[in-house]
């Protein structure tokens, strides 16, 4: 057992689904009890799809627990089949039904028999993996299940046919994903410009059919390392496809993974030389590496900063914060203990120190101790920030409302880099007028509204209505205390007790 | 099912049993340990209950909490660990950083499934570390969201004292002091209330709201002596046997059995005192039974109705239909203020209906419906959501009052809604709160009317599969 306020990584669960529903046409059936199936909130709320959540909670109550659940989870996979038309339904339990330990392989067979469709278990240890782990090997389940299931269809050759022109796959986009949307939007106008055909994006979006055509793609790519990396290298090991594991993040990775793309291509026989393009995005078309050199980027010499996200967004923000910018990386760390490795080996030349932790204290500890002019980091470094009054940008997740902006903000390409050139900026630069108000006494004024409340009144408020009137959140008191005394002045009262202070509320519905 | 509205004389009771979503009972932490402010509460399930707390409450994690997760790992779920070492580890640790009055814990589906004795441990730690823990069985298995501060409260109805040691009296904070206490002293105190047996009034409520009801009872000469839950734990009224008591939430019936069961007090069945409409008819349950004559009650609500503020709200609601998918248990109430708000209501889906404990909310819906000349809907216990959505479709309801889940992609089909749960944190309760529970309710029909002629209304490209 341990004592837990917060955690950076959802359950197994979150990630199944976040693949499974990216999916088109595929249905999820949540084996669980009454509540535990947040997931549809999310979508909704978070990422305010417009689209009902292909996600069917398949209640575990009292009766359930008693009688055992298969007829009850095998009529609801066949009625989904029935109502929706599905490709594929994915059965998946939650922390707490697994530990029924029911034979959910058993179900989902005889749940085939009577569907149409097809009917998968994700197979996944809830209380070994979190939720990246546990999308990784989804998706990498359900590509496996489609490319095996075409070869025994004889739809598939050992080696299939390339597509005529260089094209490639992207891996790992989904839903509920960190700026995903808008990441591949700048992926696909990158891949545009240097000639490259897109040959499928998995999951979002995607239709399971069309998993057998993996193989045609000449290279793919994956964008975060959490979610894609086992399918890249199932196709590799399967097809022989290379895969470019460099995140194209920040003006230099960007770079880098152009020429990453260009080696495969030359190896494949295509003469490509994007030198040129690089250049000229770099220097007059993006505008960070201009801004690297600008006056105003001298300003952030030196300041200190630390970093905290996934092992992706930490990592890349890390090399641009002291590669791009001279700015001095305190620490960098990453709730992705499973992956200290690579992120020690990623960072460690960028940074003083390398802190691989899920628990959040021990990160504002950490942040506290070092001191830093900003943080990058997730929304409870944020928070953290706030308390300490440190500055931060966001830039990783777990997800917020916050994350899913409704104007264009991509983190990859070079289009992202220039967002992200403005999220350090503007972290650091909000952090120096606050310090400046400070000084200047700018934003005081608390003290000015607390002190009207008895003073230069003609009306007496008893003891009991003060401490009422104090109870009000501060930033509407002064409007109740107002409204309070003019509906006591109409009615001619000179005392206040806690009862006109609510025939007053009433009155003004205040 | 049969989806036409039930025009005859009594009310049509169905129960799905289908798949639907509510939130976690659990989720009844963030509002009792703001309500308990001497308390903590420490949740004990797993990374699926952690994971859906951070997320509902946002951002009050960060403002140092008086809750947290014990969260069980693989050890605890195999048996290797002690759950009665692991959990005193725990519990010390909340003692020396947080040093609450009470510690709650609140066992989840999976204490359930492994089948934790929570009660006998928390027994054995009680004693052992000299701190009270009240078990609540707050799981997903038994139980539907709201319904978990019924196994709090009902937990914490059992700790009620019989009497108030009278050197205690002086020292209790609160509404003692503030109403009755010690400034106005005992004479005047006997000026104002009538003589009566003690009531305690159960339900967790905000402050403001405990205020207001306390003072609207006041004006009849009804003397509240306490509330479950108080603001700290160790001002839990007392109550002796004859105590009456009365409920301000439809959830509460464990809470009502409890009270009565054990604790030998009278349960006074009221309607809720959610809209002007129920409020007096609360208040009249309880002088009722307390043998007090009210005065100018009718007079209160007509006031109430007839503010221009109210007026021009039920401008918006009258003659419009309203069809409630169930989350929170207050839609038997709701349904029964918007039919006296002139709404015509076409289905209430609930996740369960205690008839005993709402007997009297259901009598005065059905005496609503009556009076306004709508037909009484159907009352549809563990809906189906996907059949309810079928039936919205057909029905195409003006309003459609729902849980998170569901709201926005009815909205992108051109259905207008209010999430449910805005119901459950919003200061409802009172004549007072009638303004507040109409602008709610009004509000998506506002902005929808707002935004009427730019041609915004269905924003999925074809009609997709639900």
């Amino acid at each position: 057992m341990k004592l837990a306020y917060w955690m950076y990584a959802g359950p197994a669960h979150i990630g199944t689904l976040r693949v499974a529903s990216s999916f088109k046409n595929v249905h999820s059936i949540m084996h669980a009890p009454l509540g535990d199936d947040y997931f549809n909130v999310m979508r909704s709320m978070l990422e305010r799809e417009r689209d009902f959540t292909p996600v069917t909670t398949s209640v575990v109550d009292r009766q359930v627990l008693a009688r055992g659940s298969d007829e009850k989870v095998i009529r609801n996979i066949v009625r989904k089949d029935g109502e929706e038309h599905p490709d594929l339904i994915v059965v998946t339990p939650t922390c707490t039904s697994s530990i029924l330990q029911e034979d959910l392989h058993h179900f989902v067979r005889q749940a085939q028999l009577a569907s149409h469709c097809d009917v998968m278990l994700a197979d996944v240890n809830h209380y070994r993996v979190n939720e990246l782990q546990a999308a990784d090997r989804t998706l990498h389940q359900i590509v496996e299940f489609y490319i095996t299931k075409a070869r025994k269809q004889g739809e598939l050759n050992d080696s299939p046919q390339k597509t005529e022109r260089p094209s490639c796959n992207i891996l790992g986009i989904s839903s509920l994903g960190f700026h995903h949307a808008h990441d591949l939007r700048e992926l696909k106008a990158l891949l545009r410009d240097l000639d490259i055909d897109l040959n499928l994006v998995i999951p979002q979006g995607a239709s399971v059919h069309d998993l057998k055509h993996l193989g045609r793609a000449w290279f793919n790519v994956v964008p975060y390392r959490e979610l894609g990396l086992m399918t890249a290298r199932y196709l590799q090991e399967e097809f022989g496809t290379p895969s470019i594991e460099i995140t194209p993040m920040g003006v230099v990775e960007t770079a880098r993974f152009i020429r990453q793309i260009q080696k495969i291509l030359n190896e494949q026989g295509i003469p490509v030389d994007y030198e040129a393009y690089i250049q000229e995005q770099t220097l007059h078309i993006s505008q960070a590496a201009w801004f690297s050199r600008s006056i105003d980027c001298q300003n952030l010499t030196g300041k200190k900063a630390v970093v905290f996200g996934d092992a992706t967004h930490a990592a890349a923000i890390t090399k641009i914060l002291a590669r791009e910018m001279g700015i001095h990386v305190v620490w960098a760390g990453s709730y992705c203990t499973y992956d200290g490795e690579w992120f020690q080996a990623e960072v460690g030349g960028y940074c003083d120190q390398v802190l691989m932790t899920e628990d959040h204290t021990r990160v504002a500890d950490a942040i506290a101790q070092a001191e830093p002019a900003a943080i990058f980091g997730t929304q409870m470094e944020r928070h953290v920030g706030k308390r300490l009054r440190i500055p931060c940008g966001v830039i990783s997740a777990p997800i917020h409302v916050q994350d899913f902006p409704i104007g264009y903000k991509p983190f990859l390409g070079y289009e992202g880099a220039n967002q992200i050139v403005d999220l350090i900026y503007n972290s650091f630069t909000l952090g120096m007028e606050d310090h400046l108000l400070e000084i200047f006494g700018g934003h005081d004024t608390k003290e000015a509204i607390h002190k009207s409340l008895s003073a230069d009144s003609d009306l007496i408020w008893t003891r009991e209505a003060q401490a009422e009137l104090n109870k009000v959140p501060g930033f509407v008191r002064g409007k109740v205390k107002r409204n309070t005394e003019k509906f006591a002045r109409e009615r001619g009262l000179t005392e206040i007790s806690v009862e006109v202070m609510y025939a007053a509320k009433e009155a003004f519905g205040a | 099912m049969n989806t036409a509205l039930d025009s005859a004389n009594a009310l049509n009771f169905q129960c799905e049993t289908g798949n639907y979503h509510t939130f976690c009972p659990i989720s009844c932490v963030a509002w009792l340990y703001q309500k308990i402010e001497d308390s903590f509460f420490l949740v004990i399930g797993t990374k699926t209950c952690g994971y859906f707390l951070q997320n509902a409450m946002g951002v009050m994690i960060f403002a140092e909490p008086r809750y947290a997760m014990a969260e069980l790992e693989e050890g605890d779920i195999s048996a290797k660990l002690n759950d009665y070492e692991e959990l005193k580890r725990l519990c010390l640790q909340i003692q020396r950083d947080r040093n609450p009055s009470v510690i709650v814990w609140i066992g989840t589906c999976t204490t359930e499934i492994i089948k934790m004795d929570l009660e006998g441990l928390a027994q054995k730690l009680e004693g052992e570390i000299g701190i009270p823990i009240v078990v609540a069985r707050a799981n997903g298995l038994d139980y539907a969201f709201t319904q978990g501060e019924d196994t709090v409260l009902a937990s914490m109805a059992q700790r009620c004292p019989e009497q108030v040691r009278a050197e205690e009296q002086e020292t209790r904070g609160g509404l003692q002091a503030l109403f009755y206490g010690l400034r106005s002293g005992r004479k005047k105190e006997e000026e104002d209330f009538h003589k009566h047996p003690p009531l305690v009034i159960f339900g967790s409520v905000p402050d403001p709201v405990v205020t207001q009801l306390t003072l609207e009872l006041k004006k009849h000469g009804i003397r509240v002596s306490g509330w479950l839950p108080a603001k700290r734990y160790g001002e839990l009224p007392a109550i002796e046997p004859g105590t009456y008591v009365v409920g301000v939430n439809p959830f509460l019936s464990r809470t009502a059995t409890t009270l009565v069961r054990r604790k030998k007090a009278k349960l006074i069945t009221a309607p809720f005192p959610i809209g002007p409409d129920g409020t007096r008819a609360w208040i009249e349950a309880i002088a009722r039974e307390l043998g007090i004559p009210t005065q100018g009650l009718a007079e209160r609500e007509a006031e109430v109705w007839s503010h221009p503020q109210v007026q021009a709200y039920l401008e918006l609601v009258r003659g419009k239909s309203v069809f409630f998918m169930g989350d929170n248990l207050l839609e038997i109430s709701l349904a029964r203020f918007l039919v006296r708000c002139g709404m015509t209501v076409q289905e209430i889906g609930i996740p369960y209906l205690d008839k005993r404990y709402q007997a009297a909310e259901l009598a005065l819906l059905e005496r609503t419906c009556e009076e306004m000349g709508v037909p009484k809907p159907t009352i549809v216990e563990k809906p189906d959501n996907y059949n309810q959505i079928q039936r919205i479709k057909a029905l195409q309801p003006d309003l459609v009052i729902t849980g998170m889940a569901h709201a926005n992609p009815l909205e992108a089909r051109g259905i207008t809604t209010k999430w449910s749960v805005e119901f459950t944190f919003a200061q409802i309760h009172g004549f007072g709160n009638a303004q507040a529970l109409l602008e709610l309710v009004t509000r998506p029909l506002r902005r929808n009317a707002a935004l009427k002629g730019l041609g915004w209304e269905r924003l999925v490209r074809e009609e997709a599969p639900v």
